[in-house]
C-alpha cells in the first residue's frame, strides 16, 4: 500500500476531486496548510504596510492506494492539479505499513 | 407622555392664574385666546418634531462607538487580539456614561469660566424636560445632555487605536478617565459650552466654527493617538514582523455603521430636525463619497490596486474632515473636502508615517488628528453665510462667515482653535501617560503581547471554532 500525500494550489481541489472520483477514488483526507517553494511569496498592502507573505496558502490531500493504483492516481492528480506556473506543488509517495477500519476491524487492503 | 402632561397641567393652572388676574381688567377675546392656544400647540409639536430626531440621534452616535468603531479596529489587529479592542470600545461606553452623569456634563456644559464649566449641573441636577434656550430652545436639556454624552464616549474610543494591542487594560481605564477630565471636558466647554473661550455662538474671545466635532473630537483624539504611540513605543516585532488585519470583513461592516451613525454626529449636531440638520446630512454623505474615490484612487495609481481597507480608510477620512464643517458649507464645498480628505489622509498613513516610523497601530492619528485639523482649517475657507449666518452684527445683519464670503479672519480663528486643541491634547495626554506609567505601568509584559491581550488581559478568546 502506498499512502499519497499531494499539496496543490487551493482552487484546482475541485479537479483533483473529481479526477480522483474518476479513478475509483473516493476515500481522501483534506488540509487547509500554508508553504513555501519555489513559489515566491505574495505581496499585501494593508494602508501603509507591505508584507511578503512568504508562506502561501494551498491545500494537501491525503489518500490511501493500493500498490497497483498508485500510478493512476499519481496521473490523475498530475493532471488535475496543472497549470504550468511555478506553484503548482509536489506529490509524495510514502510506504504505508498497514491499516484498520474502525467500524469492522478490517486490516490491510481491505480496510481502504 | 406623563411629564408632558404634567408641564401642561402646569402651565394651563399659570394661565388660568394669570387669566383670572386679567379678567378683572380686560377680558382676552375668544380670538386672541385662540391663538394663544395654537401658538402653545405649534411650539409642542416643534419640540415634539426636533426632539425624536436628536433621540435618534443621540443612538446613532452611540452606534458609532458600539458596534461600529468596535468593528472598524477589531477587524484590524491581529486575531489574538480582537476581543481587547472591543473591550475597549464597549467599557468605555459604560465608563463615561457614569463620569457623565456625576460630573461631565457640568464641566463641559455648566456656566463656568472660559476653560472649563462650573458644578451647578453637577449630579445632572436642574437635567430634565426643560430647553436651555442657549444650546437649543426646542428640545428637552436631557436630551441635549446624553446627545452630548455619546460624543463624549467616542473620543477617547478612537484613541485606543493608537495603542492597540500592547497596552494594559487597568492602564487603559485610568488613562481615560483621567484624559477625560483633563482634556476632553475643558476642551468641550471652550468650544461648545456657555462662555467657551472658542465659543462661535454663545461670546466666545476667539470665535472658532466647529459644527460637530472636529477640534473637540477629532484633533483632541488624534494627537494624543500620536502621543501614546510614541510614548507607548512600538509593538514587539513592528515593522519587520507581518501584522495584517484579522479580518478586513469586520472593518467593512464597522466601517459602514461608522458612515450612518455620522448622519447622528453630523446633521444631529444642528440640535434641531429643520433645513440645517438636512444640509449638514448632505454635505456629510457627499464628503464621504468622494473621500472615498480619492483615497482608492490615490492607491490604484501607486500601488496598482484598489485595496478595500483604502476605500473605507477614505471614507472614515472624508466623515472626519467634514465633522467641523457640516453645518456651514455647501454640498460643492463638501465634494472638494472629502477629496482633499481622501488624498491627504492616505498620503499621512502610507508615506508619512513611514517616514517617521512610529507605530500607531490603526492609524488613529493619520486618519483623525490629520482629517480632524484638515477639516478644522477648511471649515475657515468654505464656511459660508447662505448656508448658516452664525455671525450677525448687532444690527441683526448677516456677516461674513468664511473665506469664501471674504472673512479671512475666520481662518485664523481656526487655526488658532487648532492649535490649542494640540496643545491641550499633547501636552495633557503627555503628563497622563507619565502619571499612569508611574502608578500602574502602560505596557504588558512582552510574553504577554506575544500570547495576545485577549488571553492575558481578559482570559478569553475571540474565536473557539
Amino acid at each position: 500500500m502506498k499512502m499519497i500525500s499531494a499539496v496543490i494550489r487551493p482552487h484546482r481541489l475541485q479537479h483533483v476531486k473529481e479526477a480522483l472520483a474518476d479513478a475509483g477514488i473516493v476515500g481522501l483526507t483534506v488540509t487547509d496548510v500554508r508553504g513555501a517553494g519555489r513559489q515566491k511569496g505574495q505581496i499585501e498592502r494593508y494602508r501603509g504596510s507591505e508584507y511578503s507573505m512568504d508562506l502561501i496558502p494551498k491545500v494537501k490531500l491525503e489518500v490511501a492506494v493500493e500498490d497497483d493504483q498508485s500510478e493512476a492516481v499519481l496521473r490523475a492528480i498530475r493532471e488535475a492539479a496543472y497549470t504550468g506556473e511555478i506553484g503548482d506543488g509536489k506529490i509524495f509517495i510514502l510506504p504505508l505499513d498497514d491499516a484498520l477500519r474502525i467500524r469492522t476491524g478490517e486490516r490491510g487492503e481491505g480496510s481502504l | 407622555m406623563h411629564r408632558y402632561r404634567i408641564f401642561f397641567l402646569a402651565l394651563l393652572l399659570c394661565a388660568g392664574v394669570r387669566l383670572a388676574a386679567a379678567q378683572s381688567e380686560v377680558q382676552p377675546s375668544p380670538a386672541e385666546q385662540k391663538i394663544a392656544r395654537l401658538e402653545a400647540q405649534i411650539a409642542d409639536a416643534k419640540s415634539a418634531g426636533d426632539n425624536s430626531w436628536m433621540l435618534v440621534s443621540s443612538a446613532l452616535v452611540l452606534m458609532m462607538t458600539g458596534p461600529g468603531l468596535a468593528l472598524f479596529y477589531g477587524g484590524l489587529v491581529r486575531k489574538k487580539n480582537v476581543l481587547s479592542v472591543m473591550m475597549q470600545s464597549f467599557m468605555l461606553m459604560a465608563i463615561i456614561s457614569v463620569l457623565w452623569a456625576l460630573v461631565g456634563y457640568s464641566l463641559a456644559f455648566a456656566p463656568g469660566n472660559s476653560f472649563l464649566g462650573g458644578l451647578s449641573h453637577a449630579f445632572l441636577r436642574g437635567v430634565g424636560g426643560t430647553p436651555d434656550a442657549d444650546y437649543s430652545s426646542t428640545i428637552p436639556l436631557q436630551t441635549f445632555m446624553v446627545y452630548q454624552l455619546m460624543f463624549a464616549i467616542i473620543t477617547p474610543a478612537l484613541i485606543t487605536g493608537a495603542f492597540a494591542e500592547r497596552m494594559k487594560f487597568s492602564a487603559m481605564v485610568a488613562f481615560m478617565i483621567l484624559w477625560f477630565f483633563i482634556v476632553y471636558a475643558p476642551m468641550a466647554h471652550m468650544v461648545w459650552g456657555k462662555g467657551g473661550f472658542l465659543n462661535a455662538a454663545l461670546g466666545g474671545r476667539v470665535p472658532t466654527l466647529d459644527f460637530a466635532g472636529g477640534t473637540v473630537v477629532h484633533i483632541t483624539s488624534g494627537v494624543s493617538a500620536l502621543v501614546c504611540a510614541l510614548f507607548l513605543g512600538k509593538r514587539l516585532g513592528y515593522p519587520r514582523e507581518p501584522m495584517p488585519p484579522h479580518s478586513v470583513v469586520l472593518s467593512v461592516i464597522g466601517a459602514c455603521l461608522l458612515w450612518v451613525g455620522w448622519f447622528g454626529f453630523n446633521a444631529g449636531s444642528a440640535l434641531s430636525a429643520g433645513s440645517l440638520a438636512s444640509s449638514a446630512f448632505v454635505a456629510t454623505h457627499l464628503s464621504a463619497a468622494m473621500a472615498t474615490i480619492a483615497w482608492a484612487v490615490m492607491e490604484w495609481i501607486r500601488n496598482g490596486k484598489p485595496s478595500v481597507l483604502g476605500a473605507i480608510s477614505g471614507s472614515v477620512a472624508g466623515l472626519v474632515a467634514i465633522t467641523p464643517a457640516a453645518g456651514f458649507v455647501t454640498p460643492m464645498s463638501a465634494l472638494v473636502i472629502g477629496l482633499i480628505a481622501g488624498s491627504v489622509c492616505y498620503l499621512m498613513v502610507a508615506k508619512v508615517k513611514g517616514i517617521f516610523g512610529y507605530d500607531d497601530s490603526l492609524d488613529a492619528f493619520g486618519v483623525h488628528g490629520a482629517g480632524g485639523t484638515l477639516g478644522a482649517l477648511l471649515t475657515g475657507i468654505f464656511a459660508t453665510s447662505a448656508v448658516n449666518s452664525i455671525f450677525k452684527d448687532s444690527k441683526g445683519a448677516v456677516l461674513p462667515v468664511g473665506l469664501v464670503d471674504g472673512h479671512g479672519g475666520q481662518l485664523l480663528n481656526q487655526a488658532i482653535g487648532v492649535l490649542i486643541a494640540w496643545c491641550i491634547a499633547a501636552v495633557g495626554t503627555y503628563v497622563i501617560l507619565r502619571i499612569v506609567d508611574a502608578v500602574i505601568g502602560l505596557r504588558i509584559p512582552p510574553d504577554d503581547e506575544i500570547m495576545g491581550l485577549d488571553l492575558s488581559q481578559h482570559g478569553e478568546e475571540g474565536y473557539n471554532i
